[in-house]
């Protein structure tokens, strides 16, 4: 997060809070950093390219652009992605965008090992045997299945996503493949983690339990790092305070400006806290919905009926949304909202909540399973609510990141008061590991900055 | 804290008595186990106090060290534990049999069976807490590259000759306690912990003393009452009547014992070494042995009541039935005491200070597993823990209201019945998520393919279409399908893991993790001496 600026159109931007908004089109910005990232890509002399992507700034365009200019140079590549979901959705683009490019999509044996989409795809030729896929342009898969592959001869070009989701363990796994790569990942989202305590590795450079891309610098320090400058998704509401909160070192912007994106409801406000807050998050960008201080279990049965009510409210009032997508409104329909939790008990109850009121297609989930999704608008139950302590799960910042910025028009957070007592009697007491690189901002900070800035679009609410 | 532990510490809180956590013993306990109480000095890390050790309740070895900060006497206290140690563990290497083991052909590359010697037992350490065991881990670090008169004749402070052996087994007990379901080397607070859900904290339950009070609370008195005295009665001297479990030590017994005994027995060795003639030595030798007596005594009385809990302990860990998979994964303990034996015995170096990348990542991969594999048969094996992993919507159980037959697409149809679950528990399915029951002993797999609210009757009704294990014919082998009636219980976990990928040698590191470790020839150099290591 602390990444040399080697873009120069980043460079001149002047570094600190607000600092990312000013200044030039950003659509011009977004272009010279791709043009350096390529250049560095195809002609730069180092093994390794990282580029840092903050939420919605067009990775998987990158992804797919770099893979094509390679394909093209006659450079034949291998993509790792993490999910399954993500190397199905690369080879869609993929093939959207050259339809005539030979890909391969590498898979497990396992039964619905890939989108049976691609089956439609004339030009993308599935298997679960490498050997089946030699000589296509670009072969895809997931890095769990790469491990498994061996080859003769490494590929000359590999390119990594989702590198900062990635452990230093499966990069061993898959590094004796390749002999360069470019590795794109979002720093700010949730790292990696391990169900068994890894300590013991604690601050060696290749300690398995690490991102992948930490690794990947601390042995290699003079490898150039790109970022991408402009976030595409979050609106020009939301980019300021996840740029600020999340990422204060590396700001970015927006793509569009206050007043291009407009969210409407054809019915009035009937007063409710559900409706003031709806109304809230549609002028501001943002509504905090809160509820009375009390300590309740998980699956708090209060707060998870006003997540369900704000849904119902929102799909009932007939929303409609505007955006520089398109000249016509687009109605807001289920599929285009998110509900995002913590823990995976707190969706389900969420979604049980939801089938009660009649709601269906609407996404729950949590914020590991809604990484690298976008939607037009979220409702986040926030991880402190409710709670009496603040763990350091709850505390970390990716899952505060991953929630506060999926959306392209407004995110409503429900949550219970009392989160900025409960932050003051738990301070960040995690040990301090010697050679670990300390990341900013810590979730406590993050947690606060936030807090304060959602307090502004406050609508209490007496169940 | 998952929510039958919360259930489970609310039922304590109110009876007065802890609730049992499990049905059956999820730990192996050997016939013979070798009970460690280790004491350390406050003030400086690693600085043995003195221990209670050995295999028998009733004839503890005491050992003990009158001045801590002394290396010679550290040494010999070292020394005198590795003649404790070192032969019940070699009184386990001698007992093999045959086994066999897939290994790469170094020729061919290929993965071919070997005939190997596996252990029959292993040996058991038992250590009063957790920090009991990141005391092993520091005293076999201390031990380990220490070398001896006969390896460097240079050394002016030699090890006695079979110290850094030892060094090397603890290291092992201590690495071998980090892998998940592991027994070889046990905190006993954890194992009962396991086992038995009390009113407390989890921090409090690191109390070897209040934890048994909440276990069986002496006549009379609740768990939290006992828990309470065990945590804070002291004598009329000021001294806990129960001592903490160590191995730190309380402080009033530090200041108001220990320091005057040490500080005697420091005067009793000056006097000594001042004596001018034999006469007047052999006195002060007698003062110096009295002095040596007295700490050895205070040392006994701080460990003696923890020594004494440890056996009570495991004699409540007796009175649970050994759960079933238990003899498996002892069977992988014996398979690493096998292993580090015949390290040893072929000459090896000891341990490296830091794993390299690729041992680092083929360890964290294999702890994984066996968590995954832990967490799997603890469900299988207890029911108590099942209805946890149901609680959590990890697992159903239920009745089966309906089978229809169904078949494959294909050229060869197979058996791919639906059947009908009715259960009162909400297991967090989505889409067509994988589900697995347990079926003599093997793992049947299934999909989900339909759930639906149980109407009147209640429940959810969940429709699942069973995948394998019944058989290669047209007709599904007897009792591979549940009929209706029948109870059943269905995982969303998988039962067995599968092996991870290879990962390169460390030799053919990659040049992301940076490169193939530095040559590895030389054994690694002992610490160095500094002027703190020197009283």
């Amino acid at each position: 997060m602390t990444a040399p600026v080697d873009d120069p159109a980043a460079a001149r931007l002047p570094s600190g809070p607000g600092a990312a908004r000013s200044g030039s089109d950003p659509a011009a910005a977004a272009a010279r950093a791709t043009e350096a990232i390529l250049a560095d890509t195809l002609h730069g002399p180092h093994r390794g390219v990282v580029v840092d992507s903050p939420p919605g700034a067009g990775k998987s365009t990158l992804v797919v652009r770099a893979a094509l200019e390679l394909a093209a140079a006659g450079r034949p590549l291998m993509v790792v992605a993490q999910t399954n979901a993500q190397v199905d959705d690369l080879v869609v683009r993929l093939a959207e965008q050259n339809p005539d490019l030979p890909v391969g999509r590498l898979h497990s044996s396992d039964t619905d090992a890939y989108d049976k989409a691609l089956d439609e795809l004339p030009n993308v030729r599935t298997s679960a045997r490498a050997a089946d896929l030699a000589g296509l342009d670009v072969v895809l898969s997931t890095a769990a299945k790469w491990a498994h592959v061996t080859v003769d001869e490494p590929w000359r070009h590999a390119i990594v996503d989702e590198a900062y989701q990635m452990r230093s363990d499966a990069l061993l796994a898959v590094a004796g493949l390749f002999e360069r790569a470019l590795f794109v990942g979002d720093p700010g989202q949730l790292d990696p983690f391990s169900v068994v305590g890894a300590e013991q590795w604690a601050g060696l450079s290749y300690d398995p339990s690490a991102s992948a891309v930490s690794t990947l610098l601390a042995h290699n320090p003079g490898l150039p790092q790109h970022r991408l400058p402009v976030s595409w998704r979050l609106p020009a509401s939301a980019a300021p305070l996840v740029s600020d909160a999340f990422y204060p070192y590396t700001p970015f912007r927006s793509g569009t400006g206050h007043g291009e994106r407009r969210l409407r409801f054809a019915v009035p406000s009937d007063g409710t806290g559900p409706d003031r807050v709806i109304d809230e998050a549609a002028q501001t960008g943002w509504g905090l919905l809160e509820l009375p201080a009390r300590h309740t279990p998980r699956t708090d049965p209060e707060a998870v009926r006003a997540v369900a009510a704000v849904v119902a409210r929102m799909l009932a009032r007939g929303g409609t949304t505007v955006s520089e997508r398109s000249e016509e409104p687009a109605p807001l329909t289920a599929d285009r909202i998110a509900v995002g939790t913590a823990h995976r008990d707190q969706a389900a109850a969420v979604k049980s909540a939801l089938a009660e009121l009649g709601v269906r297609d609407v996404t729950v989930d949590t914020a590991n399973r809604l990484q690298g999704r976008e939607f037009d608008v979220t409702v986040m139950l926030h991880p402190l609510s409710g709670r009496p302590d603040a763990t350091a799960f709850h505390l970390e910042t990716g899952r505060l990141c991953v929630l506060a910025s999926r959306h392209r028009h407004a995110c409503v957070v429900v949550c219970r008061a009392g989160v900025s007592e409960l932050l003051d009697e738990h301070p960040s007491t995690e040990p301090v590991q010697l050679g670990v690189t300390v990341k900013f901002p810590d979730g406590w900070e993050a947690m606060m900055s936030t807090w304060a800035q959602w307090s502004e679009h406050r609508v209490p609410w007496r169940p | 804290m998952s929510l039958i532990t919360t259930l489970a510490r609310l039922e304590a809180v109110r009876s007065g008595r802890a609730r049992p956590a499990a049905t059956v013993r999820h730990r192996h306990l050997s016939e013979r186990p070798l009970v460690f109480v280790p004491l350390t000095t406050a003030g400086e890390v690693g600085a043995p106090l003195g221990a209670l050790v050995g295999t028998d309740r009733h004839a503890p070895r005491l050992l003990a060290v009158p001045q801590p900060r002394d290396r010679d006497l550290r040494f010999a206290f070292l020394a005198e534990l590795a003649d404790v140690v070192l032969p019940y563990i070699e009184s386990f290497t001698a007992d093999v049999e045959p086994a066999e083991r897939t290994e790469t052909d170094p020729s061919t590359g290929k993965r071919v069976k070997a005939e190997v010697e596996l252990c029959t037992d292993a040996p058991q350490l038992i250590v009063p807490s957790r920090s009991g065991i990141d005391y092993v881990r520091l005293l076999g670090r201390s031990m380990r590259f220490r070398r001896t008169a006969e390896q460097d004749p240079d050394d002016p402070h030699p090890a006695p000759p079979r110290v850094p052996l030892l060094g090397r087994w603890l290291t092992h007990f201590a690495e071998r306690a980090r892998v998940p379901g592991s027994s070889m080397l046990l905190a006993l607070t954890e194992v009962l912990a396991r086992h038995w859900t009390t009113g407390q904290s989890a921090l409090e339950d690191q109390h070897l003393g209040a934890l048994l009070a909440w276990i069986s609370p002496p006549e009379g008195l609740s768990g939290a009452e006992a828990a309470l005295h065990a945590e804070r009665a002291r004598d009329a001297g000021g001294q806990l009547l129960c001592p903490p479990a160590g191995p730190a030590t309380d402080p009033a017994f530090d200041n108001k014992l220990l320091a005057p005994a040490v500080e005697r027995y420091d005067r009793a060795r000056g006097a000594l070494a001042a004596a001018e003639d034999g006469v007047q030595a052999d006195g002060r030798l007698g003062a110096l042995t009295a002095a040596e007596e007295e700490i050895r005594a205070l040392v006994e009385r701080c460990a003696r009541p923890t020594w004494d809990r440890v056996w009570d302990g495991l004699d409540l860990l007796r009175t649970l039935p050994e759960a079933a998979h238990v003899p498996d994964r002892w069977t992988r303990d014996r398979w690493s005491f096998t292993a580090h034996r015949d390290r040893v015995l072929a000459g090896e170096p000891p341990q490296p200070r830091h794993d390299d990348a690729v041992t680092a990542a083929a360890k964290l991969a294999a702890r994984e597993r066996e968590q995954a594999r832990l967490d799997a048969q603890e469900a299988l094996d207890d029911p108590l823990v099942m209805a946890g992993r149901q609680l959590a919507g990890e697992a159903f159980a239920g009745e089966v209201v309906d089978v229809a037959m169904a078949y494959s697409e294909g050229r060869r149809p197979s058996p791919r019945p639906l059947v009908t679950v009715r259960t009162g528990d909400r297991p967090h399915l989505t889409g067509q998520t994988r589900v697995y029951r347990s079926l003599d002993s093997r793992p049947q797999s299934a999909e989900c393919v339909a759930h639906e609210d149980g109407g009147e009757a209640g429940g959810t009704l969940i429709v699942l279409r069973l995948l394998d294990k019944m058989g290669r014919g047209k007709e599904p082998a007897p009792g591979s399908v549940p009929e209706k009636g029948d109870r059943v219980c269905f995982t969303l976990f998988e039962h067995e893991q599968r092996g991870g990928p290879k990962l390169p040698d460390p030799e053919d590191t990659p040049w992301t993790h940076g490169g193939p470790p530095g040559e590895a020839g030389a054994p690694e150099a002992p610490d160095p001496v500094t002027e703190e290591d020197l009283l």
